[in-house]
């Protein structure tokens, strides 16, 4: 038998043991990415179509490389936790299992694909 | 008898003759909820975009020729249109996505004011999307 008081067990527990965490993270980066959104949009938009050059003149920079690293990563970041609600709304049993991890997988996969990628033309230029 | 029981009875007795909750497949939904639904269809759908992208960039760091092909297929008309499309959905998820912040601050929920920002979302992201083609 627990001595703790009926409080002291379900203290911090929400729902499903993380209260409010979820949603809260979901309205930070969605916070986050509407100046990395407009700051990621003009040079990318500006580089597309002009070949190597202009990719490697546009994200030499280091504020373009900054820029277009956060909002690959933090746009990762709220894509993969959208997606699990999205998951958790239609699917059910194993299928949903398999989804929510394969979306975890791929999302933060992509995210750190265009982190590195970004590094890495920053730094070889 | 425990509560939850007696309530579930009392409920009983009444069904059949009281108003039902509007449902999904009677309810001619408000402009306000069909935008709410558009949000979520977008963010899921910009996931394509977002991968041509980062595609874009992997390519630019493993090499200029496998970079001109990727540069070359983004800017293709097929590449244009995917690219055009997935701007829309991003600046029309943006639009909803400060109202529905504004939701969550517990502001803009009268009628009046929902139905003018309705327009304001839609109107913002055909806007955006223009200006971002023009300038960008």
């Amino acid at each position: 038998m627990s001595y703790k008081t009926d409080y002291n067990r379900v203290a911090g527990l929400g729902r499903a043991g993380e209260g409010v965490h979820h949603f809260w993270v979901q309205r930070v980066t969605s916070i986050a990415l509407v100046p990395l959104t407009i700051l990621f949009l003009i040079p990318f938009g500006r580089a597309l179509g002009g070949g190597y050059e202009a990719l490697v003149a546009t994200y030499s920079s280091f504020g373009n490389a900054l820029t277009a690293a956060l909002f690959l990563g933090v746009a990762a970041w709220h894509f993969a936790i959208g997606m699990q609600v999205v998951i958790e709304d239609y699917f059910q049993g194993g299928t949903r299992l398999v989804l929510l991890v394969l979306n975890k997988l791929v999302s933060f996969a992509l995210g750190a694909a265009g982190v590195f990628a970004i590094a890495t033309i920053l730094f070889s230029a | 008898m425990g509560r939850q029981e007696r309530g579930t009875n009392m409920a009983d007795v009444n069904r059949g003759n009281r108003p039902l909750s509007p449902h999904l497949q009677v309810y001619r939904l408000p402009l306000v909820a069909k935008i709410s639904i558009m949000t979520r269809i977008t963010g899921v759908a910009l996931g394509a975009p977002a991968l041509l992208i980062v595609w874009w960039f992997v390519a630019g760091a493993y090499s200029p020729e496998y970079f001109a092909v990727a540069d070359g297929l983004l800017s293709s008309l097929l590449g244009k249109i995917v690219l055009i499309a997935g701007l829309w959905a991003l600046w029309f998820h943006f639009a909803n996505g400060i109202r529905h912040f504004v939701f969550d601050l517990g502001r803009g929920f009268d009628l009046p004011t929902v139905a003018k920002t309705n327009w304001l979302v839609i109107g913002a992201s055909v806007l955006l999307t223009v200006l971002t083609l023009l300038l960008v």
